[in-house]
């Protein structure tokens, strides 16, 4: 199942292996994409650090880890392209892979219907 | 307090704009093809940007250059009829209160100001009025579009306007497919372009006269801000503020011949100090290598010291690439020094460029 945080991250767990993008909603709120730093593989990241970074036309924008872990896998892919980064391909363009320490760090988080209650 | 909303409001949302806080206004920061495929749009076509949040300010009477005089470095005997320029409100440091135009048409001086010193600027010239025979005007009645881009010209000439002679920084009153328009050419995106004063109740339906075309383009202001930002144009508040005088900025175009000989503008001392010697710091352009952009305020360092500040900084479209305005000390202000930024924990080398970082293109004499 698909959590949110209150900051617009979603995580997919798989096992023990979290895979973390920003909503749909923060896509779309962020405008075009010039510039994305994404964490190093092998860095073991607290909850709530900043871990990433989304550049747009108009700001930065920090990405924070909703759990603590490790992180195993990076999507390099969607730096080819940045203005793939749409809100119709959220799920493509995640950022990280995290081997979550914790799973019940994840319990309080929302699930989609919050998240969409929560954005409105 | 409720913000402030132009009479395209209506029209912005239909658009499906996204409508941000701006200096006291509602105001569309993008509509859905977002800020760079508007800003590439008004570099190749043409782009429409509701800018009634500026104050359009009128001065009349026998006073009004004497007055203007005062407060600016302009010779308004160079104002001629039907002509528009750029000024400065000074202050005794020779800071700059806010940048403005003024153009002369029909017996009077139109300023247009900008909408976050508009309060400012409106008390400032009241409290000159005394003594003077000028009376001001707040024509708030009336909205202000710009459209801007190598095709905006052809635009208004299919519109009805006969655009002959009226080049660069001329004023003129036109009937736009039968609405009364007073248009300048001018602008802030470095591109040609007009900026056209209408009545608030008409301004609507002239907005979606030209929005109904092919050739026009609907942009605001995030593409407003990436497009003058090429333009090496200053933005009050960043490249320009009380504590920064033109010099420095880069506009002492603005101070006219007659008044820097008569040394009789506030301020005048500092900055024409500053135009003979040369400023300690200066306005240049940045081009951070490699993606990532460097915002506002970020500090600039050349060899461990301290040497300025990033005063606006984002991307650049035309560019594809991350751009800069900042503020160096003369020593850096050289095209080719590399500086480093520390941006959000890292560092990012940029260099100093010349400007403008994509060229002008106004239609001039």
């Amino acid at each position: 199942m698909i959590r949110y945080t209150e900051d617009h991250e979603w995580i997919d767990l798989d096992g023990d292996t979290g895979t973390v993008g920003i909503s749909p909603h923060a896509i779309e709120q962020l405008g075009d994409i010039v510039f994305v730093e994404l964490p190093e593989v092998g860095s073991e990241v607290a909850k709530g650090d900043a871990v990433a970074v989304f550049e747009s036309v108009k700001a930065a924008s920090d990405i924070y880890s909703p759990a603590a872990g490790e992180i195993v896998e990076v999507n390099e892919a969607m730096l080819d392209d940045l203005t793939s980064i749409t809100p119709d391909r959220a799920t493509e363009s995640w950022l990280f892979k995290i081997r979550v320490a914790d799973k019940s760090e994840l319990d309080d988080m929302m699930d989609e219907a919050a998240y969409n209650a929560m954005i409105g | 307090m409720e913000n402030r909303r132009t009479p395209l409001y209506d029209f912005h949302i239909a658009h499906g704009a996204r409508m941000v806080p701006f200096a006291g206004w509602d105001m569309p920061v993008q509509y859905p093809a977002g800020i760079k495929a508007e800003h590439l749009a008004c570099r190749a076509g043409a782009a429409l940007f509701d800018v009634s949040h500026m104050a359009q300010v009128e001065l009349s009477g026998a006073g009004a250059d004497a007055m203007i005089e005062r407060l600016t470095p302009t010779a308004m005997d160079l104002v001629k009829d039907g002509r528009v320029r750029y000024s400065l409100f000074l202050n005794e440091t020779g800071g700059v209160l806010d940048d403005l135009m003024i153009a002369r048409f029909e017996d009077s001086l139109h300023l247009v100001v900008n909408a976050g010193r508009a309060t400012h600027d409106i008390a400032h010239l009241q409290a000159n009025l005394s003594g003077d025979d000028v009376t001001m005007t707040v024509h708030d009645e009336r909205a202000l579009l710009a459209l801007q881009g190598p095709m905006a010209a052809a635009v208004l000439s299919d519109l009805g306007a006969d655009l002959t002679g009226f080049t660069f920084m001329n004023i003129k009153r036109f009937s736009l497919a039968g609405i009364d328009c007073v248009v300048t050419r001018s602008g802030y995106t470095g591109e040609d372009g007009f900026e056209i004063s209408v009545a608030n109740d008409v301004a609507i339906d002239l907005a979606s006269l030209l929005a109904a075309r092919d050739d026009v383009f609907l942009a605001g202001l995030g593409a407003r801000d990436t497009l003058r930002l090429e333009a090496g144009l200053p933005l009050w508040g960043h490249e320009l503020d009380e504590t920064i005088n033109p010099v420095e900025a880069g506009v002492s175009f603005a101070l006219s011949k007659r008044r820097r000989e008569a040394a009789d503008f506030p301020g005048a001392d500092k900055i024409l100090a500053d135009w003979q010697d040369g400023p300690s710091r200066q306005l240049v352009g940045l081009r951070p290598v490699g993606g990532r952009p460097v915002r506002d305020g970020t500090e600039l360092m050349l060899d461990g010291e301290l040497v300025g500040r990033v005063t606006s900084g984002g991307f650049a479209p035309s560019l594809d690439a991350p751009a800069a305005l900042g503020l160096v000390a003369a020593a850096a202000a050289i095209s080719g020094t590399m500086l480093l930024a520390a941006t959000r924990g890292k560092e990012t080398a940029v260099e100093v460029v010349g400007l403008p970082l994509v060229p002008h293109r106004y239609v001039r004499n």
